[in-house]
């Protein structure tokens, strides 16, 4: 086999050089029972030759964003990566290289590290940010956690209901056995999470409060509600981000009294792939960083320059196991960096003024679908949005997304997608704009909708 | 090693050297006015965002980047080289696998229609992407032996989280979640971590002086209240349970579940079927076994396999047969629910199947390989470090530093000075229960030569140890930088607050 370097002449010189004759015998500590004599059922080893022609038919029957004009957002956004991320993430240095804890020998990936902790910082205006968490829902539930550990014997944590339902459902999933609460608070007509019903929900018993703006429709939330219905009863604030581009135009969540903010940066060039693997974040006060999950590089000053280390080991491996505060072990290394080197090359400019094109085309999309005239649709919520909105349909919002994939459209995600099975809002088709959108895709999502 | 003495010119790969070291960060290196990226006209109407957005809106994101493409290119790949990598070296990490990348996943996992497809685009346009995950499940299927698997969990460590809320789950529909989990006293340390926040207590199994399980103090410690056993085989010291058969009979007696870690799962894939031991639950950590690279930290994906019992459990969404093609199940009453955003890491998944369909029904030989490898540097390096556990090792040989430390060389000076032959270093930090462990996987992927040259420096080592210790402590002495000091950096790092962000002027250089 190619990926197996020594001959079969050098195996057995491997096997003489051991001791043994065979090397079943190197297995006779295996019960014979279970041993297994014929090869596995699969088909005879494939050829590149073979592996492209059979992997890539199955790549052909998906639907490519760059083959149709996509709408799709809800919590992971095509957006451009300029090309040589890609490349230099190729590097074998990069590419096959361990997570960083020999800092002699890794001090590209940890300089990479602590560059992502800085930008991820500076957008949410956080003091100190982590490594990187899988993605934006468990990136949730360790902020909330995190929250937990930091309050002391409180059992209750209140969220939005205009939380991505994903996250909410991943909290669910996490939180089930560990004697906590989750109270959910319903959004107003509005389409924001109601402050006087954030207000009510929490308590002393209340270790956390968490929003998330833009929201699940796109909306923008004004983080302060959430941080002052929090600090109100000694709980913590937690800030939910999807769209990092947002950031660049919005007021963070550091600025507006959020104690963790927490969410998805796969905007920053991280290919969609069909939802993984993407690369969550986490960011908090200086004060919380002993609580601070996964993994934190750090920078010493030195003579000969900085030094870059993981530090602040709260991870399981390094400690008692029994206080062990997360089962996290891996980041995101990779794609951290990836990140990384596109934030790099965008740069302060380059990330307002892609955001700037989010938000024009979003907003010429709506401006039209006000002009539509037909009565068949409408945006749902009159309040502020920045890439993404709900746009309420008269007609069914399938046979609207059908007639959308007839113009080479793939026009937006139903919201009962999001949470299958809960008969909620199942008129609502939340439609996002990116960079990567020309205006006659949008006039074309115009002319698709004036036909109704 | 590098020799700087021979240089040509010593002034100038002197600078050079210190450029490559580099100050530093992209943020020392920022200057006002540089861009790395043009972006396309503005097509429509310009919208303003302070009208929009009132006192919400942000003008600018201070102290961000400033740099021009060549900036960037020059600094990432300045940084690439301040790496090791298994690409140019061996990489004895044990249990962490390192193993050959093959190239082909990468271009197949970046080919438009499996990177470029958001997750929800409508089934009917994404049935590859389904397809995909169906034949990688049947294909776990095939080498497990399991009824199901999960592609869902994001790493190792989730899917021990999605296996451990199975299980409460089935204990719950059975009339009682119980309350122990028994963990050994040389499992992976995420193992307690993942069944506490399943809402369980760990309790601890002692091993035998071979390194394996006592059945006679299962028995003792199986009660009813005991939910499940986590086994990792081969266990973390490299060795095989062989009594494993026992280890299911004495559980499953008591209405307990079996968990196997799967992390070694490379040492039998294609040999034994996991099922076939007994296991109910099993988490793949595909960068492992099935050579994901591990891109310095991540992204994994941990696949879980389950047993008929634990099939209605299974997270949602799950891959179900439609027709000719396939859809997403979310409708599954009893699932413990989602673990993630989307359906796991897909891109993982696509190099997965890439290398298992490589190697198709001949993938027993990355087993082989791996244990004789290993076994081979046994053999080479046993008169030199002591064996704690003297039982037959597979895919990983556990040493320890006791012949060294009479000189006062610890496991991390030979780990460091493995540096400077070029290696990385073996791993140190498990298992516990071998104080200055060296724990050494070379995998199958490693030839001949590569591991005589290992096993000339780790012999080299042990002599500078008898000889010259004070070498091997004061080392690394060719790397970027010399030994980092973790304490103080955790203590100055913290005093100066340079986590991040550090928001000052640059650093100019003369």
């Amino acid at each position: 086999m190619r990926y197996i370097p020594n001959s079969p002449a050098e195996q057995a010189a491997l096997l003489r050089e051991i001791g043994v004759s065979s090397v079943d015998d190197l297995f006779a500590t295996v019960p014979r029972e279970v041993l297994r004599k014929d090869p596995p059922p699969l088909a005879p080893p494939m050829s590149e030759v073979e592996l492209r022609r059979d992997l890539g038919a199955m790549a052909a029957r998906n639907a490519a964003a760059t083959c149709f004009a996509s709408f799709l957002g809800a919590g992971l956004y095509a957006h451009h990566s300029p090309a040589f991320v890609s490349q230099l993430l190729l590097r074998g240095e990069f590419l096959t290289s361990y997570t960083p804890y020999q800092p002699e020998v890794s001090q590209g990936t940890l300089t990479a590290i602590w560059e992502f902790q800085t930008h991820v910082a500076l957008l949410t205006g956080m003091d100190v940010a982590n490594a990187s968490m899988y993605e934006g829902a468990s990136a949730l539930v360790e902020a909330v956690l995190m929250a937990e550990r930091l309050t002391k014997k409180r059992t209750k944590v209140v969220v939005s209901r205009t939380i991505h339902p994903e996250y909410l459902a991943t909290l669910g999933t996490y939180l089930a056995n560990l004697g906590m609460e989750i109270v959910e608070v319903p959004a107003g007509a509005d389409g924001v999470t109601s402050a006087a019903g954030l207000a009510a929900a929490v308590d002393d018993e209340t270790f956390a409060v968490a929003v998330q703006s833009p929201n699940v429709f796109g909306l923008v939330e004004d983080w302060s509600v959430a941080a002052e219905a929090a600090h109100a009863r000694g709980a913590l604030a937690v800030g939910v981000v999807n769209e990092m581009f947002s950031l660049a135009l919005l007021k963070p969540p550091g600025e507006a009294g959020i104690d963790i903010a927490c969410g998805e940066a796969a905007s920053f060039g991280i290919p969609a792939s069909f939802g993984g693997p993407l690369v969550g974040f986490l960011a908090c006060r200086d004060g919380f960083k002993r609580q601070i999950p996964g993994r934190l590089a750090g920078r010493l000053e030195t003579p000969n320059g900085p030094v870059f280390a993981l530090t602040l080991s709260t991870r399981e491996q390094h400690i008692r196991r029994e206080k062990a505060t997360s089962n996290i072990c891996t980041n995101q290394g990779l794609f951290a960096l990836a990140a990384t080197m596109t934030l790099t090359a965008l740069g302060k400019h380059g990330l307002r003024e892609t955001a700037l094109l989010c938000l024009a085309k979003a907003e010429y999309l709506k401006a039209g679908i006000g002009r539509l005239g037909n009565g068949k649709f409408a945006i749902a919520f009159p309040g502020a949005t920045f890439n993404e909105f709900a746009l309420r349909c008269g007609p069914p919002v399938g046979e609207v997304l059908s007639a959308l994939e007839k113009a080479q459209i793939l026009g937006g995600v139903p919201y009962a997608r999001l949470a299958p099975g809960a008969g909620e809002h199942e008129d609502l088709l939340l439609v996002a704009t990116t960079e990567r959108i020309r205006r006659e895709d949008l006039d074309r999502f115009l002319d698709v909708l004036k036909g109704f | 090693m590098s020799d700087h003495g021979n240089l040509v010119n010593p002034t100038l790969d002197a600078a050079l050297l210190d450029r490559r070291r580099g100050s530093s960060s992209i943020f020392d290196a920022s200057r006002p006015g540089r861009r790395g990226v043009l972006l396309p006209p503005l097509d429509v109407p310009g919208a303003d965002p302070e009208a929009l957005f009132g006192t919400l809106h942000r003008a600018e994101v201070e102290g961000e980047v400033e740099a021009s493409e060549v900036d960037a290119i020059r600094h990432f790949t300045r940084l690439s080289q301040k790496n090791l990598s298994i690409d140019a070296n061996l990489y004895p990490l044990g249990s962490c696998t390192m193993k050959h990348n093959p190239r082909i996943n990468e271009e197949i996992a970046r080919l438009a229609g499996f990177a470029d497809v958001h997750p929800y685009t409508p089934a009917h346009l994404s049935q590859g992407a389904l397809e995909l995950m169906a034949r990688l499940e049947a294909a776990l299927i095939a080498l497990t032996g399991f009824a199901r698997v999960t592609l869902q969990p994001s790493a190792g460590a989730n899917g021990e989280l999605a296996g451990c809320l199975m299980i409460r789950a089935a204990h719950v529909k059975a009339g009682a979640p119980r309350k122990y989990v028994l963990v050994p006293d040389s499992a992976h340390g995420t193992n307690p971590a993942s069944a506490h926040f399943a809402g369980y207590e760990v309790k601890e199994l002692a091993s035998t002086p071979r390194g394996t399980l006592d059945p006679a103090e299962l028995e003792k410690k199986m009660t009813d209240e005991v939910a499940a056993v986590m086994i990792t085989v081969p266990n973390t010291l490299g060795v095989f349970e062989e009594n494993i058969l026992d280890v299911s009979r004495i559980v499953h007696a008591r209405g307990g579940f079996v968990y196997l870690d799967g992390a070694n799962f490379n040492a039998f894939v294609g040999k034994v079927r996991p099922a076939d031991m007994g296991v109910d639950v099993m988490h793949m950590n595909l960068h492992k076994t099935f050579s994901t690279p591990h891109g310095g930290g991540g992204p994994g994906a941990g696949p879980v396999g389950v047993g008929a019992a634990l099939v209605p459990f299974l997270p949602v969404p799950t891959i179900e047969p439609e027709g000719a093609g396939f859809r997403l199940d979310f409708d599954r009453p009893d699932s413990i629910g989602r673990m993630r955003t989307f359906y796991g890491n897909f891109g993982v998944l696509v190099r997965a199947l890439t290398y298992i369909l490589s190697y198709g029904q001949e993938i027993g030989e990355v087993a082989e390989n791996a244990v004789l490898n290993a076994n081979y540097l046994r053999k080479k390096l046993a008169p030199f470090y002591h064996l704690k556990y003297d039982a037959p090792s597979y895919h990983e040989v556990v040493f320890d530093d006791k012949l060294q430390a009479a000189k006062g060389v610890h496991n991390i000076d030979v780990a460091k000075r493995l540096m400077d032959y070029g290696f990385h270093p073996p791993t140190m930090s498990f298992p516990l229960i071998v104080p200055g462990a060296l724990m050494i996987e070379p995998t199958e992927s490693e030839p001949i030569e590569e591991l005589d040259a290992f096993a000339d420096a780790m012999i080299a080592i042990a002599k500078e140890a008898e000889e010259t210790p004070e070498l091997v402590t004061s080392a690394p002495h060719v790397t970027p930088v010399g030994r980092v000091d973790e304490a103080l950096l955790a203590r100055e790092a913290s005093r100066a607050g340079s986590f991040a962000p550090v928001l000052r002027a640059p650093v100019r250089r003369s």
